[in-house]
């Protein structure tokens, strides 16, 4: 035990400094903020636990869902619906440059098409939807020339279903990425001996490049998830503000200056994310498969 | 001749030698007294408008540069980073928060020039001599101060001013006459079924509680004390009406910003919702039926102003009064008066605008040319006549003012429930 293993100590403690200062102390400084009394104007680093009983104020109720609880569900909803939705085609996607086009240049170009609509502001994409999905928008107007409908569909805009048509328009590249980057580490000689055993197309899939693609599914479902559980511009523009979100929630608390309710609202939606993050580590084991 | 010549000549070189050495001495003040100012001016994009700050650089050499903010995001700032503005727009119900920190400094009257030109409604609470509503934070009641550091508000006028008002304007609902058809005149309309899935409320809390509270006592439902300052009790019932209206299917959508406000009702979302004077200005420069609509339980009326903060000294606290004096001047009251706000000093915008201009928008006649924005946009043909009629019988029917309750953390965390409803 001579050596302390001085190198290897000093190449950490670099990012370990960043980490400690931009990461563990503001979110120390939050988790203490939490515990803290404010009135409009200032913070009282007087220790009390208010702010968490005040979030889940009325949730002992069985009649109503209390607030929080809503807003969770209501969040979790869309989770779950988005990662979902972005994953199966993120997997199609991923799957049809990664085994059906042939050339690499014809990949590379593919791919670079996929993140086109990365060079514009998510805000702009977002509002894009708006005269397409309204009351006197294209789809209505296309829709009601048609004769299919009497009266506008209203339920295009301002609702679950543009938000989540949205968040799958913004986040879909999320996943296509890391799925695509593993199944292109999949051995070609993999699928020949699938194909060779006499395996069905299907099988193939499921039984060899799904596999074999867990980490790309997982680390591409940890950006989803952890993206839609903070969100709330895309929630607030694409729901008409109408729609709860904890992201929502917690903004609203902060431009009224109450950061301990605020502070205490984001250490329990980290809490949850967390958890969420972590069942999904259980899948894979991502240190290793990296 | 060359002697005289010589000795001038001595003369004017050991004058500038002085000079010189004198100049070294006080060169670098007087360098730095030259160097350009520039104010950092927070508040809310509508009020910060490029022509005003160019004819201010114009007028003065001193440069704005402006910080737009959203009005939660003004008070934030005022609260936590009083460092980061020489100069702040804000509302007056605002105050209510910011004024305890003490990052504010009451401004000294002696230096405004037209102090005591400030229309009354500010200084009294009246308009022509009448009483107007003063439910809410109204600004007499927050509008002076015993000494400039200090942190409460005094309840007779004084010397030093929490801030001086800049624009100010009574808010109503917005409606598309073309879609509706047919006249509105309640506040109650905000939830008439007929309406269903085509209103909009606004979703600044502080702000469209206020609003549903017309609604309420619109609707016959409860007449409140003071609607700018409900008891929990009240609160309870007024967001019950509204999460009721919600699940209804009442709302379209919520808006938080003018722009989002001007689209809901351009597009025909929204055919009704609450609305700011120049948000209907800015649909109908889009040549879309809009109408800024009286109803007669009267407005919500709101106020804004500049206020200084403690951290600027010296010369930029001279440019600071610079600017407040010029702006009381004249001619940003008149090109305010022309976008449908109200200017703070009537009598110095009055001699800027033209007498055509000054009847159509201040006297509520019929305009006698056709009505141009300050960017040149035509906003009423020649012959029409203002929404709310003349400045004495809109700001006259004002039936609460915008207002920070004394509740206000738990309006916040049931105007949430209601958003989550």
């Amino acid at each position: 035990m001579k050596s302390l293993h001085l190198p290897p100590w000093l190449q950490a403690t670099p990012f370990a400094l960043v980490f400690a200062l931009f990461l563990v102390l503001p979110l120390l400084l939050v988790a203490t903020v939490s515990f803290w009394q404010a009135t409009d104007y200032e913070l009282i680093p007087a220790f009390t636990v208010k702010n968490y009983v005040d979030v889940f104020n009325g949730c002992a109720n069985t009649e109503e869902l209390c607030v929080t609880l809503k807003t969770y569900l209501s969040t979790l909803k869309f989770c779950v619906l988005v990662w979902a939705i972005t994953l199966l085609l993120g997997f199609l996607v991923a799957y049809f440059l990664a085994f059906h086009v042939q050339s690499t240049s014809m990949q590379t170009l593919l791919f670079v098409l996929c993140t086109v609509p990365f060079w514009t502001s998510n805000v702009i994409r977002m509002i894009s939807w708006v005269p397409l999905l309204g009351r006197n928008g294209l789809v209505n107007q296309g829709l009601l020339g048609l004769g299919v409908v009497d009266s506008p569909v209203e339920w295009l805009l301002f609702s679950d279903f543009s938000v989540v048509l949205a968040f799958v328009h913004l986040y879909t590249m999320f996943m296509i990425v890391p799925i695509f980057n593993s199944m292109k580490r999949i051995d070609p000689a993999l699928i020949e001996a699938s194909r060779d055993s006499g395996a069905t197309g299907w099988q193939t899939v499921w039984n060899v490049v799904v596999p074999l693609c867990r980490t790309g599914i997982v680390i591409g479902s940890i950006f989803v998830v952890t993206i839609v559980m903070g969100d709330f511009v895309t929630i607030g523009v694409m729901g008409g503000q109408q729609i709860a979100s904890v992201g929502k929630v917690i903004q609203v608390q902060t431009s009224y200056l109450q950061f301990p309710m605020a502070a205490a609202n984001a250490v329990i939606l980290l809490a949850t994310t967390l958890m969420m993050v972590w069942a999904l580590t259980r899948v894979v084991d991502l240190r290793r498969e990296l | 001749m060359s002697d005289s010549s010589n000795k001038l000549d001595t003369t004017r070189r050991s004058l500038i030698k002085g000079a010189a050495a004198a100049g070294g001495a006080i060169a670098f003040p007087f360098v730095h007294a030259q160097e350009k100012i520039t104010l950092r001016y927070l508040g809310t994009a509508v009020n910060q408008d490029k022509a005003i700050a160019e004819k201010f650089e114009a007028d003065t050499g001193i440069k704005i540069q402006y910080i737009p903010v959203t009005t939660d995001d003004v008070t934030k700032r005022a609260v936590t980073a009083p460092n980061s503005f020489d100069l702040i727009d804000t509302e007056y119900f605002s105050l209510k928060k910011i004024l305890p920190t003490g990052n504010l400094l009451g401004i000294d009257t002696k230096r405004i020039k037209n102090a005591d030109k400030i229309t009354p409604l500010f200084t009294k609470g009246e308009i022509g001599g009448k009483k107007v509503g003063d439910q809410g934070t109204a600004p007499k009641k927050v509008m002076y101060l015993e000494s400039p550091t200090s942190k409460t508000f005094s309840a007779a006028p004084t010397q030093f001013m929490t801030l001086i008002p800049t624009v100010y304007n009574a808010d109503t609902l917005g409606i598309r006459p073309d879609l509706i058809k047919r006249p509105i005149s309640s506040w109650a309309e905000l939830l008439n079924p007929e309406f269903k899935g085509k209103s909009a409320i606004l979703n600044i809390p502080s702000i469209g509680i206020m609003d549903a509270a017309m609604v309420v006592e619109a609707a016959g439902l409860y007449k409140y004390p003071d609607k700018g300052n409900m008891t929990k009790k009240e609160i309870d019932l007024t967001i019950k009406v509204l999460i009721e209206a919600k699940k209804n299917g009442q709302f379209r959508a919520l808006w938080k910003d003018f722009n989002e406000s001007v689209n809901l009702m351009a597009s025909g979302e929204v055919v009704i919702q609450s609305m700011w004077s120049p948000a209907v200005t800015a649909v109908r420069t889009k040549g879309i039926a809009c109408t800024f609509q009286p109803l007669k339980e009267g407005y919500r009326a709101w106020a804004a102003g500049f206020g200084v903060p403690k951290s600027v000294t010296g010369r930029k606290a001279d440019a600071v009064y610079e600017f407040i004096n010029w702006f009381l001047d004249g001619w940003a009251g008149a090109y305010l008066n022309r976008q449908g706000y109200y200017s703070a000093v009537l009598e110095t915008a009055k001699a800027k605008m033209e007498p055509y201009e000054w009847a159509y928008w201040m006297e509520g006649k019929a305009a006698a040319k056709d009505i141009k924005s300050p960017n040149g946009d035509l906003l009423q043909k020649a012959g029409g006549v203002r929404d709310g009629g003349s400045y004495e019988e809109r700001m006259g029917g004002i039936a609460c003012w915008n207002a920070i309750m004394d509740e206000n953390a738990y309006m916040v965390q049931k105007w949430n429930e209601f958003v989550a409803a």
